[in-house]
C-alpha cells in the first residue's frame, strides 16, 4: 500500500489503468467458462465489437486529449484498417493456416495502411488548427468512406487484381474477391476472438501509456498547451502532434482488423461520421486525457443500447437523454458544485477537483 | 460538353447551393456569437419539414385561395422551429456557458439524436412523400432546350431576399449591433450593457427559423423525407459554412453556393459516386491556401 502511495501519480493512473482492464477480462472470461449460459448472448456478441472501441476510444483520446486537436474522422482509419485487414486475412488463407498468427499479421497489415494514410493525412491536416482542423478530418473520413466504397479488388493464381468504380476484376478459377465495393468485404473470415481484443486493448494501452509519459509525451502535451511557449523552447510542434496523430491512426487501424475479422460481412458506410461521433463521445465523456476514462466510457456505452432493448424503441432517446444529462451535471458549474459537496459529505473528506466526474 | 446542359447544372447547382447558405447562415451565426458548433442545426431542419408537411396535408381538403397551404405550413414550421431553437439553447447550451467547447459539441450531438429518434418515435421511419410547395411548374427558355422549375426560381429568390434581410439586420438594427459586439467580445458586450443571454437566444431563434425555411426548400426539391433527411445537407452546410469562413455571414453565402455548384458539376461531369469526396477534397485544398476559409479573417496570435 505504501509503495502505491509512493508511486508517480502517472505510474498509479496507468498500472490502476491495466489492473482494470485484466480484471475486466479474468471476471468475464471466468463467467463464460463457470456460468450456465456464459455471460448471455447479448453481451457476448458484444465482446469483440467492445474491444474495437475501447481501442479506437483510447487512440482517439491520444489526439483529443493529450495531443488537443479535435479529430471528427477517426472511423476513416478503422475502416482502412478493417478493409486492409480483412483481405490480407483473405489472402492469408490458404499460406498461414493458424489463425491467431493470421489475425496478427492482419491486424498490422490493417495498422500500416491506416499509419501511411495517418501520415499522409497529417502533413495538410497538422497545418491548421481548431475548428478548421476538425473540419478537415470530417472531410477526410467522408472521403475514405467514398473511396473505400468503390474499390473492388480481387486475388487469383496470377496476383491481385484492381479496378475502380465499376468492378472489372476478372479472376481465374480458384480466385476470391476480397473487397466488392459498396457491398464490402462478404467473405470476411470470423477470426478475432475475445482474447485477441483483450491483447489489442492492452498493447494499445501499453503504447499510449509510454507515449504519454515519455519525453516525446511530455513534448506533446506542451505543444498542446501552448503552441508558442513550446516553439519558443526547441519542440518542433508539427514532428510531436505527427507523432500522436500517426500512433493513433495505426492503433484505429488495427481496431478495425479486429472489428472487420469479427463480422462475416461489413460495408465502408458501416465507418461513416456517425461512427467518428461515437468514438468522441466515448473520449468525451471518459474525460480528455484520462485512458481508464475512455475504457470505462466505451464499454458502457456499447453495452448501454443493447441492455435498453427492454425499451425498444425508446432505447435511443434515453441514450440520447442520458448524454445530454451526463454532460450537463459534469460540466455545469452549479451542479458540479452541487455534486463535489454531495462527494464531500459522503465520503467524510474533501472531494477532489473533478470529483463530479466520478 | 454542351452549353445548355451547362447552364442547367449551373442552375440547379446554385439553387442547391442555395438552400446550403441558408442553413449555413444558421450555423455561422451561431459559431459567431456562441462560438460553439450546433450539431442539431441539421434536426432542427427535418423538424421543420415535417411540421410543413403535416400542415400542409391537413389543409390539402380545406377550400383555400392557392398558395395558402404552404405559406400556411412554411410560417408554422418557421414558428415551431424558432421556439425549438430557443427551448434547446435555454435546456441544453445555456447551463453550458463556461464549459469547455468540445463538452458543447457532444451536448449538441446528443440533442441532435435527441430530436431524430423523437422524430423517429412520433413519425416513424417510412418515408413521407413531400409535395412541392409551389407544384410542378416550369419556366421554359430557348424553345425548350433549357427547362428550369419552379422551386429552383422560388430557392433562389428566397436565398437572396433572406440574405438582404439579414445584411440589413445585423448592420441596421440595434439587435444587430448587438450580435456583432458579442461576436466581437462578449465581456466587453456585457460592460456596455447588452443583455448577451437575450442576443445569443434571438441568434438561436433566427438561425432555427431560417432552417425551417431551408427544410421546406430542401424537401420541395428532394421529397423524401425520413428522420435522418437533415443530417447529410447539414454536415454539407457545416462544411460550407467553414469555406467561407466561419462566423462570415457573406462567407456563408459564399461557400454555399459554392459547394452547391461544385457538388452538381462533379455528379454530371466526374462520378456520382465521388460527388462527396470532391466536395470534401476541395475544401481541404482551398483550408490549405486560404486556413481561415475564403471570407474569413485570420486572426493573429499574439505572444
Amino acid at each position: 500500500m505504501k509503495r502505491i502511495r509512493q508511486m508517480k501519480r502517472s505510474t498509479r493512473n496507468s498500472w490502476f489503468t491495466y489492473t482494470l482492464v485484466v480484471a475486466a477480462f479474468a471476471v468475464v472470461q471466468l463467467l463464460r467458462t463457470f456460468q450456465d449460459g456464459g455471460i448471455g448472448a447479448m453481451l457476448e456478441g458484444q465482446l469483440i465489437p467492445i474491444c474495437a472501441y475501447v481501442t479506437m476510444a483510447v487512440s482517439l483520446n491520444l489526439v483529443v486529449g493529450i495531443s488537443g486537436e479535435l479529430s471528427l474522422g477517426h472511423a476513416g482509419f478503422m475502416s482502412l484498417g478493417a478493409f486492409a485487414g480483412s483481405a490480407m486475412a483473405i489472402a492469408l488463407q490458404d499460406t498461414v493456416a493458424l489463425s491467431p498468427l493470421r489475425l496478427a499479421l492482419a491486424m498490422v497489415f490493417g495498422a500500416i495502411v491506416a499509419a501511411v494514410l495517418g501520415f499522409l493525412i497529417g502533413i495538410p491536416v497538422l497545418r491548421l488548427n481548431g475548428d478548421y482542423l476538425a473540419i478537415v478530418t470530417l472531410a477526410f473520413g467522408e472521403i475514405i468512406k467514398s473511396i473505400v466504397t468503390n474499390v473492388y479488388l480481387g486475388v487469383d493464381a496470377n496476383g491481385l487484381h484492381f479496378s475502380f468504380l465499376s468492378n472489372s476484376n476478372e479472376l481465374a478459377d480458384g480466385g476470391a474477391e476480397l473487397i466488392r465495393g459498396p457491398m464490402g468485404v462478404m467473405n470476411s473470415q470470423r477470426i478475432s476472438t475475445f482474447t485477441a481484443g483483450f491483447i489489442l486493448v492492452m498493447i494499445a494501452l501499453i503504447v499510449v501509456f509510454n507515449l504519454v509519459n515519455s519525453r516525446s509525451g511530455r513534448a506533446i502535451m506542451a505543444a498542446r498547451d501552448n503552441r508558442i511557449a513550446a516553439e519558443s523552447v526547441g519542440i518542433s510542434v508539427t514532428k510531436y502532434k505527427m507523432m500522436a496523430f500517426v500512433v493513433s491512426a495505426a492503433l484505429a487501424g488495427a481496431a478495425g482488423t479486429l472489428y472487420g475479422c469479427s463480422q462475416t460481412t461489413f460495408a465502408a458506410t458501416k465507418f461513416d461520421f456517425n461512427t467518428s461521433i461515437l468514438i468522441l463521445v466515448f473520449v468525451v465523456l471518459g474525460g480528455l486525457g484520462n485512458m481508464w476514462g475512455s475504457v470505462i466510457a466505451a464499454t458502457a456505452l456499447t453495452i448501454l443500447p443493447e441492455a435498453l432493448r427492454q425499451f425498444s424503441n425508446y432505447r435511443m432517446l434515453v441514450y440520447a437523454i442520458v448524454l445530454i444529462l451526463v454532460m450537463l451535471a459534469t460540466n455545469n458549474p452549479t451542479l458540479k458544485q452541487f455534486f463535489s459537496d454531495l462527494f464531500a459529505r459522503l465520503g467524510g473528506k474533501r472531494a477532489e477537483k473533478g470529483g463530479a466526474a466520478e | 460538353m454542351n452549353v445548355m446542359n451547362f447552364l442547367n447544372y449551373l442552375i440547379s447547382g446554385i439553387s442547391l447551393g442555395s438552400i446550403y447558405a441558408i442553413i449555413a447562415l444558421g450555423y455561422t451565426m451561431v459559431y459567431g456569437i456562441a462560438k460553439m458548433l450546433n450539431f442539431a442545426h441539421g434536426d432542427v431542419i427535418m423538424v421543420g419539414a415535417y411540421i410543413c408537411f403535416f400542415v400542409m396535408s391537413g389543409l390539402s381538403s380545406a377550400a383555400l385561395p392557392p398558395f395558402a397551404a404552404p405559406i400556411l405550413g412554411t410560417l408554422v414550421a418557421m414558428v415551431v422551429c424558432t421556439v425549438l431553437g430557443v427551448v434547446i439553447e435555454r435546456l441544453a447550451y445555456k447551463p453550458l456557458r463556461q464549459a469547455p467547447s468540445l463538452a458543447v459539441l457532444i451536448t449538441a450531438i446528443g440533442v441532435s439524436y435527441f430530436l431524430q429518434n423523437a422524430a423517429q418515435l412520433l413519425w416513424t421511419s417510412s418515408p413521407k412523400y413531400f409535395t412541392s410547395v409551389v407544384g410542378n411548374a416550369q419556366l421554359t427558355l430557348f424553345d425548350g432546350r433549357l427547362t428550369i422549375s419552379a422551386v429552383t426560381l422560388l430557392t433562389i429568390a428566397v436565398c437572396i431576399i433572406i440574405m438582404l434581410a439579414l445584411t440589413t439586420f445585423t448592420n441596421k438594427t440595434k439587435m444587430g449591433k448587438a450580435m456583432r459586439a458579442c461576436s466581437e467580445d462578449k465581456g466587453a458586450a456585457q460592460l456596455m450593457g447588452i443583455d448577451v443571454n437575450r442576443t445569443i437566444s434571438v441568434t438561436f431563434a433566427i438561425g432555427s427559423a431560417l432552417a425551417a425555411v431551408a427544410g421546406v426548400l430542401f424537401m420541395s426539391a428532394y421529397p423524401s423525407l425520413t428522420p435522418t433527411t437533415g443530417s447529410m445537407p447539414g454536415i454539407k452546410a457545416f462544411t460550407a459554412a467553414v469555406f467561407g469562413g466561419i462566423g462570415s455571414i457573406p462567407g456563408a453565402l459564399l461557400g454555399g453556393l459554392l459547394l452547391g455548384i461544385i457538388e452538381t458539376f462533379a455528379r454530371a461531369y466526374i462520378s456520382t459516386e465521388l460527388s462527396t469526396a470532391i466536395v470534401f477534397a476541395v475544401l481541404i485544398v482551398v483550408l490549405l491556401v486560404k486556413p481561415a476559409g475564403l471570407l474569413g479573417k485570420t486572426v493573429r496570435e499574439k505572444v
